[in-house]
């Protein structure tokens, strides 16, 4: 098996994910021979094992697959989002919406990709921007 | 050899629980030890009649050593299969194959958490784009899950609290269950929402406790103190391990280690007497008895209105009260075989269900993403 030649030499799969994103840019793997897409960044394909996988911008629209309200009090930072989208390239993502109040986001809602910093999780107050979804259709704004 | 050859290969010979609800100042170690202590002479044997060990728990990278050096036992063959919840159900598969291999004659399948103590899961490892998301637990993953099946198939809140009613109903006729006070539908509706649409009373109890339970070979478990409870057929799938992974968020791995299980153990769902499903969230239970064909896809809702599966109902599940009232130590799954186990010996008490000859015991693993059934047997069934 011959493994892709990586324009970022000593970079992994997510390594290359996440400094595309720094970048400003969603890239998602895809498989010129089989034509598939897949996320998380992976050295070969699930199912197929393709070992092709090249990193490919993407249109950044999908629709929300399922999304909860995460409840928590005033004082440890209210009410937050997490969803789950499915990208028009046919990969599923976990993510949290933002430009809309947590109740407003609902199953079949449009939805467009943000490249964003974010005061939670692992990149917390941090260089390193990770993806989030707002309404699709909005007005190009400051991320709340 | 088909997988058939392991019908009635081994038989569940000692039950054991410890510490349920709050134990200050225990380990999770000692919890388990404590179940042990009680599983080990219910099947009338000593510590050392046990030459196997399979156990886990989401705090020990070497399970099957601590338990075996806190034990001083040393066994012959050990498995710690991490499936989540669902693990000490695989172990009873990968036990009774050992025992028939002749590996080992006696089993200890053994778990403890000091989960309500500790105030967290502990996890070792989240999966890395759920951590990006700031994710610790899995309550959003099942929520999205419970949000989705109402979105395809009409799924109410009243019928996910019908599951949270009926388990508490159980949980009133077990003298160790934790939660007996009255519960009303409507006080699950009432109750706050944590994840919507789950609420805090969908959501299972976070617990201290140890469980135990003492696997052997059919000819032994026939010279023991209980009546052996027989396994007739066990079967996993596992499908993803993070959420964004799961392939549809209304069908588990339930739909396929079900029918296998069932297949092996040559019965169908109008066999089955009781059900211990893993109830991690009430959505679960819902989720669980369509994939295994107790009703079709999306009429798991109406299935379990109307008191179906409580006490007095058509279809017992959970009889012990299940993570949701009886008690949940982080992983649930060794209780569903108790409970089981307890219902075919016919030691079940207020709860027994009558001339109960064929259980299941099915657990499930991180966010629907292992499942395992169980089908167990009276000795009337081999």
């Amino acid at each position: 098996m011959t493994m892709p030649t990586s324009p970022m030499d000593g970079i992994g799969p997510e390594g290359q994910f996440w400094a595309h994103l720094r970048a400003g840019k969603l890239m998602i793997q895809h498989s010129s021979s089989t034509g598939e897409y897949v996320f998380y960044p992976r050295l070969i394909a699930p199912g197929s094992g393709a070992d092709d996988l090249e990193f490919v911008e993407v249109s950044g629209f999908g629709t929300i697959y399922s999304t909860t309200i995460m409840r928590r009090p005033a004082k440890h930072g209210g009410d937050d989002n997490v969803a789950v989208v499915d990208l028009d390239e046919g990969v599923r993502m976990l993510t949290r919406v933002v430009d809309c109040a947590p109740d407003e986001v609902h199953i079949g809602m449009r939805v467009q990709a943000v490249i964003a910093g974010v005061d939670f999780g692992t990149y917390a107050n941090s260089e390193q921007p990770i993806v989030l979804f707002r309404p699709a259709g909005l007005r190009a704004g400051a991320v709340s | 050899v088909t997988a058939y050859s392991l019908r009635g290969k081994s038989a569940i010979v000692g039950l054991g629980t410890f510490g349920l609800g709050r134990a200050p100042g225990l380990s999770s170690m000692d919890l388990m030890a404590g179940a042990t202590a009680r599983a080990v002479p219910d099947a009338g044997l000593q510590l050392k009649d046990i030459d196997g060990i399979c156990g886990g728990t989401l705090y020990h990278m070497f399970p099957t050593l601590s338990i075996g050096e806190y034990l001083g036992i040393r066994p012959t063959w050990a498995c710690s299969d991490m499936t989540g919840g669902s693990s000490f159900l695989s172990h009873l598969l990968q036990a009774t194959m050992a025992i028939e291999a002749g590996l080992c004659n006696t089993v200890l399948i053994a778990y403890g958490s000091n989960l309500k103590q500790a105030g967290t899961f502990g996890i070792h490892e989240l999966p890395t784009f759920e951590k990006v998301y700031g994710l610790a637990s899995p309550l959003p993953g099942y929520a999205m899950c419970a949000a989705r099946h109402m979105y395809e198939y009409g799924t109410t809140r009243e019928q996910m609290a019908e599951v949270a009613v009926a388990a508490r109903q159980w949980a009133q006729l077990h003298p160790d269950a934790t939660m007996k006070a009255p519960l009303t539908i409507a006080d699950v509706l009432a109750s706050p929402l944590v994840a919507d649409p789950l609420s805090r009373l969908d959501c299972c109890l976070m617990s201290d406790g140890g469980a135990a339970v003492i696997v052997t070979s059919p000819d032994r478990a026939k010279s023991l103190k209980h009546r052996p409870v027989y396994f007739l057929g066990g079967a996993g799938a596992s499908w993803s391990r993070e959420v964004s992974q799961i392939p549809d968020f209304c069908t588990t791995p339930t739909a396929e280690c079900a029918p296998r299980a069932f297949e092996m153990a040559g019965v169908t769902t109008n066999d089955v007497d009781v059900l211990q499903l893993y109830d991690a969230f009430t959505i679960n239970v819902i989720m669980f008895l369509e994939d295994m064909g107790f009703c079709r896809k999306g009429e798991g809702g109406a299935f379990v209105s109307g008191g179906r599966i409580a006490p007095g109902g058509a279809l017992p599940v959970n009889t012990n009260g299940g993570g949701l009232s009886f008690a949940h130590p982080g992983m649930y799954g060794l209780f569903t075989l108790i409970e089981a186990a307890e219902q075919l010996r016919g030691n079940a008490g207020a709860r027994q269900i009558e001339g109960a000859e064929i259980a299941i015991a099915h657990g499930n693993g991180c966010t629907f993403s292992h499942e395992f059934t169980a089908v167990l047997g009276a000795a009337s069934t081999v």
